[in-house]
């Protein structure tokens, strides 16, 4: 008889191991899915995950890599902080739009003029989208005492219709024939979050990413207020106790994930995506939250994940464009690794205990 | 160990670089679809296209689609991809692709680009589109004389021009054989969400409507329609002929077969250029489906007369007197419309109700 037995204490190694363990299951799960599917599996575990790195056309995906990791870290990051205290920022989604509305839309008020400031300008008009959209969860939570859940996650609807309304109306582009979408920043140098080194994908956004995991790192490790977060998620009780004041930490990791999200979003609206259309948002936000548990909400477990989600993507894309495997496959791939990853966790609290089961 | 390995990865570059040589007397064509190929609508019939031109050109061809595909850098990523991989022509099926497609073609300037419903052109960037508004017209005027209610449904995707001339030329040819014919919209916001679809025809049969158009794409519209009863739909894009004779009574659909096939011709032999195609019913890119028993025979035999009268060129669907919703004058006695303003489309005509969202 298999019972599971509660752990004493949840288990380090485990706890380190269930991201590797939960990959490998997945490739595994994967593996005989597409061979159900007819297709050969090492070949299409070969195609997500080695094509993109080490392939042929490596020197195009890596760069790819990082500006679709970018925006994922960043926002995880973010989340990560409120996850850590108990503090479930589910809209992301709506911040980076908010972001990405605000900056672009600070950017083109200016439009076409040519001045350096108009670029720094934008960043922080997106970082102040996003954290007032997420002050909105904040302030209704510490003076009315509602859920951040609910709230975060409707106002992300609340959010695409600004996208859609804005499109079509405010930042709809004036040569546009009447179709929807703004001006394509990425033809305007002054607003335009080029790459850095060219060919590189290396662009502000990828930048403002690291900075987000060293930042997020010496806070939680080094600093008070990273203190104040874990306790508060480990032992609210004992974070009480420790003057922890709740409405502030509230409001500093609301605000703090908004920022990061807004900034994810006026990095991609003025480099890789290049304009404000009605599907301009495309589940980062979303994306993110697996990306933050895969990463442990660990600043560096995060930089990983996200890498290893970009690559889910960018192979997932060449695996169907290359063996046809149908993108529901490729989803249901992705989805497996959150499934197995939460699946596992039960690992790092409990034990598999083999024993007869006791007559009473 | 390190430099082992770099003579080895070099190694399979060149022998992949060889096959690819080898490989090169097949014409690669790529497609980039905004939705799966299993919408039963609007990326359906663009693969129905793909197997069409594998089915001319047999080994000769080989024909590559990823589904599903974000418009954005996704796009651009995924063309990029298709390009590097030795596609000859890539074709690009969505109005969102516009921007990713241009940036794409600046690369590769030797491998073709085809965007589907788009306005910007390059020396290797051709663009086409179907005049889906001729079907409207017929449409249109099945409708109008069929609603008992006088209250047409319409599920609107984005308020973009090619949706928007869509609700004009439905309106203008219902309003037409029906005078007290009232047009509801919906905006979806989508080109394709099956549940939000469903909805939205759901509020719009509760609003009265007896007939539901649509310019979404998947046949959830066509299920809420069959629910309700006593409702008649039209299928979009595609035939979507598994729900006749009733509720779907007709249906407009996109051929894009011959273009696509005249294309990859026009590759293989060299004479492709970039150009800029927006054929209706007489050249075949756009067809009527069966009009099925639902519909009394004098008006399908006057529906299909209308067909016809559009597709010898007779008859344009937009001739004038028509006046804008503000009541300012569009189009005199006698006079059709040129193709500039109805790619821009913009407004509606007098007498539909509601603003166009902004």
């Amino acid at each position: 008889m298999i019972r599971l037995e509660k752990r004493p204490q949840p288990s380090r190694v485990w706890s380190m191991a269930t991201p590797l363990v939960a990959v490998l299951a997945t490739m595994i799960a994967g593996g005989l899915l597409f061979a159900a599917l007819g297709k050969n599996p090492v070949e299409a575990i070969r195609t997500i995950f080695w094509d993109p790195l080490f392939g042929e056309f490596a020197f195009y995906y890596r760069p790819q890599l990082l500006v679709k990791g970018a925006p994922l870290v960043l926002i995880a990051i973010g989340l990560s902080l409120g996850f850590r205290a108990g503090i479930w920022n589910i809209g992301a989604e709506g911040q980076y739009i908010m972001g990405a509305i605000c900056g672009a839309g600070a950017g083109l008020a200016f439009y076409p003029a040519d001045s350096a400031l108009i670029f720094p300008l934008m960043v922080v008009a997106g970082a102040l989208g996003g954290w007032a959209w997420a002050m909105i969860p904040a302030v209704l939570k510490t003076r009315f005492g509602t859920n951040e859940i609910l709230v975060s996650l409707m106002l992300v609807y609340v959010a695409e219709q600004f996208l859609a309304s804005v499109s079509l109306g405010l930042l709809k582009n004036p040569e546009g024939f009447g179709f929807p979408g703004s001006r394509n920043l990425q033809s305007w140098d002054a607003a335009h979050n080029a790459e850095l080194i060219t060919g590189t994908g290396m662009h502000w956004g990828v930048v403002a990413a690291l900075i987000a995991v060293i930042f997020a790192y010496v806070l939680l490790n080094r600093h008070m207020l990273g203190y104040h977060i874990r306790l508060s998620g480990e032992a609210p009780r004992a974070a009480r106790f420790a003057g922890v004041n709740p409405t502030r930490l509230v409001l500093f990791c609301l605000g703090t994930s908004g920022a990061l999200a807004g900034l994810a979003g006026l990095f991609e609206v003025s480099g890789p995506s290049g304009q404000i259309s009605i599907d301009f948002n495309v589940g980062y936000g979303f994306t993110a939250i697996i990306v933050a548990f895969l990463g442990r909400l660990h600043p560096v477990g995060i930089l990983l994940a996200g890498g290893l989600m970009a690559l889910t993507y960018i192979g997932g894309d060449i695996a169907q464009s290359n063996m046809g495997l149908p993108s529901a496959a490729i989803q249901v791939f992705q989805g497996m690794l959150l499934f197995f990853l939460l699946a596992l966790d039960l690992l790092t609290n409990f034990r598999i205990a083999l024993s007869k089961p006791e007559v009473v | 160990m390190k430099l082992n390995k770099l003579l080895t990865s070099a190694a399979v570059a060149f022998g992949l670089a060889t096959g690819a040589v080898a490989a090169d007397d097949k014409t690669k064509v790529g497609f980039v679809y905004v939705g799966p190929v299993g919408d039963g609508g609007w990326t359906y019939e663009h693969d129905q296209g793909r197997k069409a031109v594998v089915e001319e050109f047999g080994d000769k061809v080989e024909t590559v689609y990823v589904e599903n595909v974000a418009e954005g850098p996704d796009a651009e990523r995924v063309m990029t991809q298709m390009a590097l991989e030795g596609a000859d022509l890539i074709f690009t099926t969505s109005f969102g692709y516009m921007d990713p497609t241009i940036n794409v073609a600046k690369k590769f300037p030797n491998v073709k680009f085809e965007h589907a419903t788009g306005y910007k052109r390059a020396d290797n960037v051709s663009t086409y589109s179907a005049r889906f508004y001729e079907g409207r017209a017929v449409q249109g005027h099945i409708a109008g004389q069929m609603t008992e209610s006088n209250i047409i449904g319409y599920i609107g995707s984005y308020p973009i021009p090619e949706v928007i001339r869509g609700i004009n030329s439905a309106y203008l040819h219902a309003k037409e054989v029906n005078p007290d014919v009232q047009f509801k919209i919906v905006w979806a916001f989508t080109w394709f969400d099956p549940a939000k679809e469903a909805d939205a025809a759901k509020v719009l049969i509760e609003q009265g409507a007896d007939v539901i158009l649509q310019h979404t794409d998947s046949t959830a519209p066509q299920a809420a329609a069959q629910a309700a009863g006593n409702v008649i739909t039209f299928g979009q894009a595609s035939d979507m002929a598994e729900y006749g004779p009733k509720p779907r009574v007709s249906s407009i659909i996109d051929d894009w077969a011959p273009y696509y096939i005249a294309r990859t011709k026009a590759v293989m032999d060299g004479t492709w250029e970039s150009s800029d195609t927006w054929d209706g019913i007489g050249a075949g890119m756009v067809k009527i489906g069966e009009i099925s028993d639902a519909v009394p025979a004098e008006i399908k035999a006057s529906a299909l007369a209308l067909k016809a009268s559009l597709a010898d060129g007779s008859y344009h669907a937009f001739t004038g007197p028509i006046k804008k919703q503000d009541g300012s004058d569009w189009l005199a006695d006698g006079e059709t419309a040129d193709d500039g303003t109805l790619a821009g489309m913009n407004f509606y005509v007098e007498g539909l109700e509601g603003d166009i969202p902004q």
